[in-house]
């Protein structure tokens, strides 16, 4: 019988195996597993040790130097706000007030309801689109409150029409 | 195959594309024009082609420089010139199909202008004589727009690959570098280092394992000309980058990218599969003797991962903290290899360089500072964009010009220059001259190319909160005047923003950047003081109203201050689960 514990497990390795770059790091695996299982689990900072050769501390030690690692299960969505220097310039400030009063949060993280992960994002490489989101990696430019809210409705009425 | 082959293949299927029976569709979906809808634009058309049973050939293309009218959509029917239509939404689809494609009518609203040989379209103007593309000379970025990122042959058929041809057939390694040196050219990612003379170093360094890396980590906020070359036209980076491997004796070329950044990465792994398929990288490059392995690295999100030494630990898969130096990259490199880092513009400038020659590269561009420079022009600008232009214009014509002056009508204030450990110069910078040594001793640095406009509504007390705030952000760690000096710098420029300050706060933050610069290890801490020093030389009217009349001009810094606050963390000994 396989628990979810061997799942996650199988994943972890298949993510570390299925690398396709020729040069395989303590790094390259972390962020392979974090695009194929969505976070880094405990699990993980274990399986790259063992698949590197190296220690635990070590693996870890990179995990938590890198920002977008998360060590928990994200949301159902991702939503990025850019705040860099144009993004400031063009607004971002209002368009951030807007998404975390919506999402009811005070900073990064996630919903209650488990439906949204938030984070900053630094530069998200679109500052002629000034202020820029991200919602599922899709960028949104010329971000304005109204829009940034109907985006971040069509997210919870997706389910209600499945 | 011969070179032969593979280019009279490559020319007769760019003949058959562009003047087939076939519209030709072309539209920007680099991030520029992802982030103004292009993908959306995109399926939509598809959708709306099938639903009326049109045939044409889509191709997804880069940025042609002219950000502020992405989604760019730009139709070729046959015989006719490009016909381009700017800031395309999905619900305009149907009209432009219908006037253009079907009713054999006319669009007229949405037209932007024509590009071809063919003439104008009913009398439209040339795209090329809008200021946007005219003051251009597009050397790096020449591809970009017009060919698709997603096909070697298309770069091919447009001279791609020559270059490296030239180089291989008729050129020592050695004349290779005199060439590169010859031609002025200097590093693009900020340092301004002759690119020639860095790659002599590697050349004396043992074999056989050698690397060249790109970086294209680009964290810097307001740059985005890396990536935007590696989204419109990878395969010129990788033709430098195996330039740069022959002339070097390098066997293999590592291109170093930042995870999250899909459309960069993954075109530029297609373009590395393409260019092996085509035998143009691997094992006996163009039937000579010359080897070159390139591949992708990725890293995690860390801004110093793009000072060299930082970068090399990234790439071994480690914390992105920089090294001592020296040893120096040329000596002990990644692995413990020999290597040489150059950023992606100074690498995609080579085969240009070696195809027409030094004394062509060098005729661009004023004094010391030769070719162009990729302006990633944005903010209170009516014309953002991603400009290259010849070194030598000055500001006020990159703002006035390019850029179509400040937005509603205000006044220039600011111009933000070099990333955020670079610069703020004030309205009177107008007359500076893009030159590497000029806006050095300006007090800005021209770095990476990014310009930030702000206009007379932009406190410069609140600017600089946010620019402490990301080099805070972003600070690895390791060298303790740079961790804790930028935290300091950052609770002051807030305490002076909310019109809190304390006495002799601006003599306390002068005294923390001399220690930073002092003692710490790499650009990071040693320029971080760099965004303050230049704001408070030319905007001390805005920090003398903060600090003695508690006010802020603008009332930018009334509003609430909402910046990530996650120090990284720097110890190592944490055990998950304890």
């Amino acid at each position: 019988m396989t628990t979810d514990k061997d799942n996650l497990r199988t994943r972890i390795q298949q993510a570390i195996q299925s690398q396709k770059r020729p040069t395989v790091t303590v790094l390259s695996s972390l962020l392979a597993i974090q695009d194929l299982v969505g976070y880094i689990p405990e699990e993980a900072i274990e399986e790259v040790a063992a698949h590197s050769k190296t220690s635990i501390n070590s693996v870890f030690g990179v995990a938590s130097f890198y920002p977008n690692f998360r060590f928990t299960p994200p949301g159902e969505h991702s939503v990025e706000v850019c705040w860099g220097p144009t993004c400031h310039l063009k607004g971002a400030t209002e368009i951030l007030e807007s998404v975390l009063g919506k999402l009811g949060l005070d900073s990064e993280g996630d919903t209650d309801d488990g439906k949204v992960s938030f984070r900053f994002n630094t530069c998200l490489g679109a500052c002629s689109q000034a202020p820029v989101i991200s919602v599922d990696h899709e960028l949104y430019g010329n971000a304005k409150p109204d829009i940034v809210l109907n985006l971040l409705n069509s997210l919870y009425e997706k389910e209600t029409l499945n | 195959m011969k070179y032969e082959e593979i280019t009279s293949q490559a020319t007769a299927e760019w003949a058959n594309m562009t003047s087939g029976r076939v519209p030709l569709v072309r539209i920007g979906t680099a991030m520029c024009g992802h982030a103004a809808g292009a993908f959306r634009v995109l399926k939509a058309l598809q959708k709306y082609l099938d639903s009326k049973g049109l045939k044409a050939n889509i191709q997804e293309v880069g940025c042609l420089g002219l950000c502020y009218a992405e989604p760019l959509l730009d139709i070729k029917k046959p015989g006719k010139s490009r016909l381009f239509f700017n800031n395309v939404t999905p619900e305009e689809i149907e009209y432009i199909v219908d006037e253009y494609l079907i009713n054999e009518g006319y669009p007229k609203e949405k037209v932007f202008g024509y590009i071809g040989e063919e003439g104008s379209v009913n009398g439209e103007d040339s795209l090329e004589s809008m200021p946007g593309l005219k003051l251009q000379n597009r050397i790096a970025l020449r591809n970009a727009g017009h060919t698709s990122p997603h096909d070697i042959n298309q770069y091919i058929a447009n001279g791609g690959y020559a270059g490296l041809y030239k180089a291989l057939t008729d050129m020592s390694p050695s004349e290779v570098i005199d060439e590169v040196k010859n031609s002025g050219l200097r590093g693009r990612g900020g340092a301004a280092f002759p690119t020639g003379v860095k790659w002599s170093f590697l050349v004396g360094s043992p074999g056989p394992t050698k690397y060249i890396l790109c970086n294209c980590e680009e964290g810097d906020p307001g740059a985005y000309n890396d990536k935007g070359i590696l989204e419109s036209d990878p395969h010129t980076l990788l033709e430098g980058l195996a330039i740069a491997g022959y002339a070097t004796g390098a066997s293999n070329g590592i291109v170093f990218i930042r995870h999250g950044h899909d459309g960069p990465i993954e075109r530029t792994e297609k373009a590395i599969e393409q260019a092996y398929d085509l035998g143009l990288i691997g094992n006996n490059i163009l039937g000579t003797d010359f080897n070159f392995d390139i591949e992708v690295a990725l890293t995690g999100e860390s801004y110093v991962a793009g000072e060299e030494t930082a970068l090399m630990e990234a790439v071994e898969g480690k914390r992105a903290m920089p090294r001592f130096r020296p040893p120096f990259p040329a000596a002990f490199g990644v692995w413990g290899k020999p290597s040489n880092i150059n950023n992606v513009k100074s690498l995609a400038y080579a085969p240009e360089i070696i195809s027409k020659g030094a004394d062509w590269f060098s005729s661009i561009g004023v004094n010391q500072s030769t070719g162009t420079a990729i302006v990633c022009l944005s903010g209170d600008v009516n014309r953002p964009g991603l400009y290259e232009v010849p070194m030598g214009l000055t500001l006020g014509e990159v703002v006035d010009d390019l850029g179509g002056g400040v937005t509603g009508n205000g006044q220039l204030k600011l111009l933000q220059t070099g990333g955020p450990l670079g610069g703020v110069l004030g309205p009177d910078s107008k007359d500076i001259h893009i030159d590497f040594d000029e806006m050095r001793s300006a007090g800005a640095i021209f770095g990476s190319g990014g310009i930030i406009v702000g206009s007379d509504r932009v406190c410069a007390v609140d600017l600089t909160r946010v620019l402490v705030a990301f080099c805070q952000l972003e600070s690895c760690g390791k060298c303790f005047p740079c961790r804790l000096g930028m935290e300091h710098l950052l609770e002051i420029v807030e305490r002076i923003s909310n019109c809190a300050s304390k006495p002799g706060d601006m003599d306390l933050m002068k005294s923390i950047g001399g220690t930073m610069e002092a003692g710490s290890l790499c650009g990071h801490g040693q320029l971080g003081f760099g965004p303050i020093r230049s704001a408070i030389t030319h905007f001390e009217e805005d920090f003398r109203l903060h600090i003695e009349e508690n006010r802020c001009p603008t009332g930018s810094c009334d509003r609430s201050k909402i910046v990530p606050k996650n120090t990284r963390p720097y110890a190592t000994d944490h055990i998950p689960g304890e």
